[in-house]
């Protein structure tokens, strides 16, 4: 294949991934209101679509992503209603390109022209059945997030504004705070020469702190150009003016070339480059140690002179510094969940077809950020667990129907940040887990039970064990090999875990928790016997000086009283086959939460350390209790520990122990 | 001490309300902002651990700060308390929506303003 063709392939296929990703963004905001922005992206990702194949000279798939742009365009202007069959409609002509672009890829053939006419069919259709539209439906055109903030009498005016045919627009700004009042006063004064204007809306959302943004809401019968002319700031036209030819312009070729350009203001970038950058960054911030270091030598020779302050403000400045470009780095890192929720989505979409299941998918909290690297390592636990709801949770329709469940079985992705943790919950309405069964396939297997019997909780965790399934014949479906003892060893080498609740009849839910962020982190160094430790400051919650003699044995466990809580004892020498310091009182690092809280014993606090994990590799697979390594100075290269794995040892030994 | 901002277009009633606060004892300071401009003017010079509002302002009115304070993750901890007239029910609902916790409807007796904003500072 010519490089050029691949090349368009490539990033037709992207555009094409997009633009489902789009529309099922609006298929499932269909009822709490779509965003206006969501069916303009659309209309620009199939725009640069038909831009592209008509570079590459892809003919039949620049006429009909022209077609297809021309039925967004209708949508996009309020001329075609956005309902559940357009938008079914729109993704059966997504699957179409995605279809061709197979053809081309493989030098098919493939004919297209009845997909042409049956485009054109449904634009008629639809718009015919349009009709004049209330001002209220006009209304829904306008992000929520602007309507909910208008008071009473702006809301009139807007109405009033869309009554007369005037178009709706959105123009923002950004001033500094210091004098946005004159800039703003200015704005407006030029607004008001060519409409109304209606709102003031001020905003600080991803702006420099010493900055200001306001989106102005205003009517006027200018037209969109005109207007972002006179203004020379971005305005977007949110409902566009009555009267406004009804037909489809063609572009003329300079436009063609603008839209082409603002499609996407993206880069797209290797996150190994990103992870580059960390380095450097953690490099940085050695030389940072060093000249605090030197400072703070020299005071001690010299005293506080002009100089060695200035030394002193130097090195805070480029702390202050270094650590905004982390964060900044980091943050390039993040993606919203939704991303990969999207991706669920289609699978479970197929799979409910495969099974004939109706299965109805709702997203909470998909903009809830997460870095890409973790994300990208907890789709595939995430579709397992969905794969297996489908599957195994969520039962056949009659089924449900005797259960007095409705037909349609649900699955709910939620998605929110606890702390520094991302929490990501696929909850069904299936049938939920058998606690009896599993127990009966636990005795099958010849796991030892302690005759005080286990909460349902402690049965539920032997889902998680290896080879450990309740159904007995393993469905093409969930697939084999990937158990649940697969994700939960997935989770916690990613440093977060995963948690069930269940309930007979009700449902199932599975709840994953990652952290942020695992590229850089704050560790507190740690020293045992002869070894250095990074211990994440984001796993533990405070330090402490126990003395021997408050230590207390319970069921042959040690454990520590800490403030009327039991907080249990595990020696990092002892656990590594370490020789520790030998002393009546010791260091203590409380770890985790909750139930999975745990005190490591050190023998020294060293400090806290900026740290880049860097893996272990291949080498050290299968060692339990080290998240990587990392450097911290000097060369010095220390074990980062995995309290997720030295947590759940001690948890699972706890269990295995016999009650007495 | 506690500071509280007031954000009111009637001097009048900015008055009345700094009164009512002072009377509450000596930890109040109160800082005055008789438009919305000067309110987002303040709010990044001074921590701020309540703010009353009005809703009918010139500029920027009461519900756009609102949604401002409450969108900024630097402010939007801060306690808010609507104050505004009787007429404009519909206004004040859409402020509760957007995050405000509590409102006192104008005319307001002292002890009724006290008691939503020793309410809003110890929830």
């Amino acid at each position: 294949m010519k490089s050029s063709k691949k090349d368009f392939i490539a990033e037709a296929e992207e555009l094409i991934e997009e633009a489902e990703r789009l529309l099922i963004e609006i298929q499932e905001t269909l009822t709490t209101g779509i965003n206006p922005d969501t069916i303009n992206a659309l209309f620009r990702t199939i725009h640069t679509v038909k831009g592209i194949s008509g570079l590459f000279g892809f003919k039949d798939i620049a006429d009909f992503s022209h077609a297809f742009e021309s039925l967004l365009d209708d949508i996009r202007l309020g001329r075609v209603e956005v309902t559940g069959e357009a938008v079914r409609f729109l993704l059966s002509n997504n699957d179409v390109l995605k279809k061709v672009m197979e053809d081309i890829e493989n030098e098919r053939e493939h004919d297209i022209s009845v997909r042409l006419k049956s485009i054109e069919a449904f634009r008629n259709a639809a718009k015919e059945s349009g009709g004049t539209r209330k001002v209220e439906e006009i209304l829904g055109q306008i992000d929520a997030s602007i309507l909910k903030v208008l008071s009473e009498y702006e809301e009139h005016r807007l109405k009033t504004n869309i009554k007369e045919g005037k178009g709706i627009f959105l123009a923002r700004a950004v001033f500094s705070l210091a004098d946005f009042d004159k800039s703003l006063s200015e704005l407006v004064a030029v607004i008001k020469s060519h409409g109304e204007q209606i709102s003031t809306l001020p905003t600080s959302t991803d702006l420099p702190p010493d900055s200001i943004g306001f989106n102005i809401l205003f009517g006027s019968g200018k037209s969109h150009e005109e207007l972002s002319q006179a203004l020379n700031l971005s305005v977007d036209e949110l409902i566009k003016r009555k009267g406004e030819p009804d037909v489809v312009r063609p572009l003329s070729p300079k436009m063609q070339e603008s839209s082409l350009k603002s499609a996407s203001t993206y880069v797209r970038v290797d996150i190994e480059k990103l992870d580059r950058i960390l380095n450097t960054i953690s490099e940085l911030n050695l030389s940072r140690s060093a000249t605090n270091r030197i400072a703070a030598e020299m005071m001690e020779t010299f005293g506080h002179t002009p100089l060695v302050v200035d030394v002193f403000k130097v090195s805070q400045s480029f702390e202050k510094r270094i650590s905004e470009i982390k964060e900044q780095v980091l943050e390039i890192r993040m993606i919203p969940v939704g991303q990969i929720f999207s991706r669920l989505g289609q699978v479970i979409r197929r799979f409910s077809r495969e099974t004939g299941k109706q299965i109805e998918l709702t997203l909470y909290g998909e903009d809830t950020e997460l870095d890409k690297f973790l994300a990208e390592e907890i789709v595939d636990p995430l579709m397992h667990i969905v794969r297996n709801a489908i599957d195994h949770g969520i039962e056949a329709g009659e089924e449900r129907k005797k259960a007095g469940k409705s037909e349609t079985g649900t699955i709910i992705l939620k998605a929110f940040q606890r702390g520094n943790y991302v929490v990501i919950e696929a909850r069904d309405d299936g049938a939920g887990i058998d606690v009896e069964r599993v127990k009966k396939k636990a005795l099958e297997k010849g796991i030892p039970l302690p005759e005080a019997g286990l909460s349902d909780r402690e049965i539920l965790d032997f889902i998680f064990m290896p080879g450990f399934s309740t159904k007995s014949t393993v469905s093409e479906m969930s697939g084999r090999g990937v158990g649940m003892d697969v994700v939960k060893e997935k989770l916690s080498t990613l440093g977060g875990f995963v948690d069930v609740e269940t309930e007979k009849g009700k449902g199932t839910a599975f709840i994953l928790t990652v952290p942020i962020t695992l590229a850089i982190l704050k560790a507190l160094i740690v020293r045992v016997g002869a070894e250095k430790f990074a211990v994440p400051l984001t796993s533990m919650s405070e330090s402490l000086l126990i003395e021997y003699k408050d230590i207390q044995t319970i069921e042959g466990k040690e454990v520590y009283n800490l403030r009327g809580e039991l907080l249990p004892l595990v020696s990092i020498a002892k656990l590594f086959g370490l020789e520790g310091d030998v002393s009546d009182r010791s260091y203590a690092v409380a770890v985790g939460y909750g139930e999975r809280r745990l005190g490591l014993f050190v023998d020294e606090l060293i400090g806290q350390h900026e740290v880049v994990i860097k893996s272990l590799g291949d080498y050290f697979k299968g060692s339990r209790g080290f998240a990587g390594a990392a450097e911290i100075g000097r060369h010095e290269v220390i074990l980062v520990i995995d309290v997720e794995s030295i947590i759940e040892e001690s948890l699972s030994r706890q269990r295995a122990m016999p009650h007495v | 001490m506690k500071s509280v901002l007031i954000v009111e277009d009637s001097a009048t009633t900015r008055a009345m309300i700094k009164a009512v606060i002072e009377d509450m004892g000596d930890d109040f300071i109160t800082l005055e902002a008789g438009t919305g401009f000067e309110a987002l003017k303040l709010l990044p010079q001074e921590r701020f651990d309540l703010i009353i509002t009005d809703i009918n302002m010139p500029d920027v009115n009461g519900l756009e700060l609102i949604n401002f304070i409450k969108s900024n993750p630097n402010y939007q901890h801060i306690p808010i308390i609507i104050v505004t007239t009787e007429r404009s029910n519909a206004d004040r609902e859409r402020g509760l929506a957007l995050g405000a916790g509590a409102y006192v409807t104008k005319p307001f007796k002292a002890e009724e303003l006290q008691e939503v904003i020793a309410k809003a500072l110890n929830p």
